[in-house]
């Protein structure tokens, strides 16, 4: 797929991020030269390597199963733009 | 000025008593008053807790307690507004998190606090670390103390400018693909990018968790690495970071670099590269071979996929870490009739444009029949990245490079043009994909308009010890770590 058919109002829906139609469009611009150049990457012959996710790889890090104490309720709650009876308060989500 | 001076030479007059941790954090905060309308290095400061924090170590001080104990006893030091410290605001330059109060400290903050710091301010950034420049916060940009027409870089260029400004004796910021070093360079001082997992990034919001590292700016090389030794470890709560023993940095710091060889990689030498830039390079290699070091040529072929590689991996994970931003436990929050609308508003309204574009391109990366074309083959060719640097380091103890290809740009030269500004992060960017260490000194200034020029000393993992002794052997030699910037006269 080229780079400028990039569908910018699918992406921002799927990452929950609204745009105005001016944002889209200008977007649209920016990411068609970033993508252009990202392409060099083709140039690349990676049959067999061996992907990186991170460079110091640890893994199953674990600590001890043991109780310790968390954040307060009050203190995770303290920056909450709207709550009620100890809880985050949401719109509706079911009928 | 006492706000001049290095953590080093402040702790031993602190335990003296010849000074108070009073007199020292109201010398910074007096010289913000004085510097920071033009620089605007910091978002916000609390000077009441910084004071009260000072007075603490001046009762800690007459007690006795030693430097042994507490090795930043009284000194103030900076932190990015990415981190946090708990009852300070936290905002990470963007309007999306509102009026955040951070509920714990950092872990990085934790040790400060129980080395004897008095941490204090916001440093300004760009919005989630997302720019070379600070321009992209939404608190205004930060000037470059040398030339108040210029950016001072980014994205830790408030962390940068206030250590350049003596507004802080040392500072604290987040280096994802140069935003350490970059700034550094730009506002001639010493930056450390540390080994990814030396330093715990509990209580760092992320960015690209693969990349993120915080460490240290200071005014010179011996304070970076009593800084480094007091922020490093392993932390239970960051499974990313090594159990691996702290050494002594500061021990290393005895001037002998005999018989070290320091690699210069050939596709270093671009297009791009300022002239001026060059010379202060070359003559720095030269005075390292002048110094005993050995100088070895070395190729980094992959160096030219680094910035695409970069800008796939660090936005597929910055899109993924930046969803919890929704307006539903913390900061802002534009209303909809049902979550989904709530989500798409309030990000709509707080995040700004770069980190938007960013998490476009993220999302994109990732999503269904683009992952393997984009996100996996990136992941291929940091594997690549890595080996290269492996490799080189089978050969040689550092690699030397630029920071940047060029001094400071003038605000505005590049937030029109997305590329370009992430073009200029091409010496720094490699470091943070392969995961070493990296670190930047200032090597000399510009003759016209006079603007620090920055040097790039990379090394193996956890290979700080030997960068911060080849840094100190340069920085002793030269004159450049004591210029200070004309800001002062006016």
């Amino acid at each position: 797929m080229a780079a400028n058919e990039i569908d910018v109002k699918y992406v921002a829906h799927l990452a929950r991020l609204g745009l105005t139609p001016g944002e889209e469009q200008k977007m649209s611009a920016h990411l068609a030269g970033i993508l252009g150049y990202i392409e060099k990457l083709k140039e690349l012959d990676v049959t067999g390597v061996e992907p990186t996710a991170h460079a110091v790889p640890m893994v199953n890090v674990t600590r001890p199963d043991v109780v310790r104490p968390s954040l307060p309720h009050e203190a995770a709650l303290a920056n909450a733009p709207a709550q009620a009876n100890g809880l985050f308060l949401v719109p509706k989500i079911v009928e | 000025m006492l706000n001049q001076s290095t953590i080093a030479g402040l702790t031993a007059r602190l335990a003296r008593r010849e000074i108070s941790a009073r007199d020292l954090t109201q010398a910074c905060l007096d010289q913000i008053a004085r510097v920071d309308g033009t620089v605007h290095a910091f978002i916000s400061y609390d000077a009441a807790d910084a004071l009260a924090q000072a007075d603490a170590a001046d009762r800690d001080l007459a007690a006795g307690v030693t430097l042994a104990q507490k090795p930043l006893l009284g000194i103030p030091i900076g932190v990015k507004d990415v981190l946090a410290v708990k009852g300070q605001p936290l905002n990470c330059g963007s309007k999306i998190l509102g009026r955040y109060i951070s509920p714990y400290d950092a872990t990085v903050v934790q040790k400060l606090k129980a080395a004897g710091a008095v941490v204090f301010g916001r440093l300004n950034m760009d919005e989630f670390a997302m720019g070379s420049s600070t321009e992209t916060s939404a608190f205004g940009l930060t000037r470059n103390p040398w030339d108040a027409t210029r950016i001072p870089g980014g994205s830790s260029g408030g962390s940068a400018a206030a250590v350049a400004a003596d507004e802080a004796i040392a500072t604290l910021g987040s280096d994802t693909g140069g935003s350490i070093r970059q700034p550094a360079a730009l506002c001639g001082c010493v930056g450390l990018k540390p080994t990814y997992g030396r330093v715990s990034r509990y209580g760092l919001v992320a960015f690209a968790s693969s990349l993120d590292q915080i460490g240290p700016f200071t005014k010179d090389v011996r304070d970076a690495a009593l800084l480094l030794g007091v922020i490093s470890g392993h932390d239970p709560l960051d499974s990313t970071s090594v159990p691996q023993p702290v050494p002594d940095y500061t021990a290393a710091l005895d001037g002998n670099i005999r018989g070290l060889k320091l690699g210069l990689p050939r596709e270093y030498l671009i297009g791009g590269l300022d002239p001026e830039v060059k010379a202060a390079v070359d003559a720095a290699v030269q005075q390292f071979t002048a110094l005993g070091a050995e100088i070895v040529d070395i190729s980094l072929p992959h160096t030219d996929y680094a910035v695409a590689t970069y800008y796939i991996i660090a936005t597929a994970e910055a899109s993924a870490n930046l969803a919890r931003f929704d307006g539903i436990r913390y900061g802002l929050r534009v209303d909809g009739a049902d979550p989904v609308q709530l989500y798409t508003k309030t990000r709509g309204a707080g995040f700004g444009a770069e980190v938007k574009r960013r998490i476009i391109l993220g999302t994109y990366v990732l999503s269904s029949g683009y992952y393997d074309a984009y996100y996996l083959r990136a992941q291929k060719v940091r594997t690549l990245i890595r080996n290269d640097f492996l490799k080189a380091f089978e050969k040689v103890d550092a690699i030397v490079t630029p920071t940047t290809p060029t001094a400071a740009f003038k605000i505005g030269e590049k937030s029109g043009d997305p590329l370009q500004m992430y073009l200029s992060d091409i010496f720094t960017i490699s470091c943070n994909l392969a995961g070493i260490s990296g670190l930047s000194l200032p090597c000399g200034f510009t003759a016209a308009p006079k603007l620090p020029i920055g040097l790039q000393l990379l090394g193996r993992p956890f290979g700080e010890t030997t960068l911060l002794k080849l840094a100190h052997a340069y920085e002793q030699s030269t004159p450049w770590h004591r210029e200070r910037p004309a800001l002062y006269e006016s």
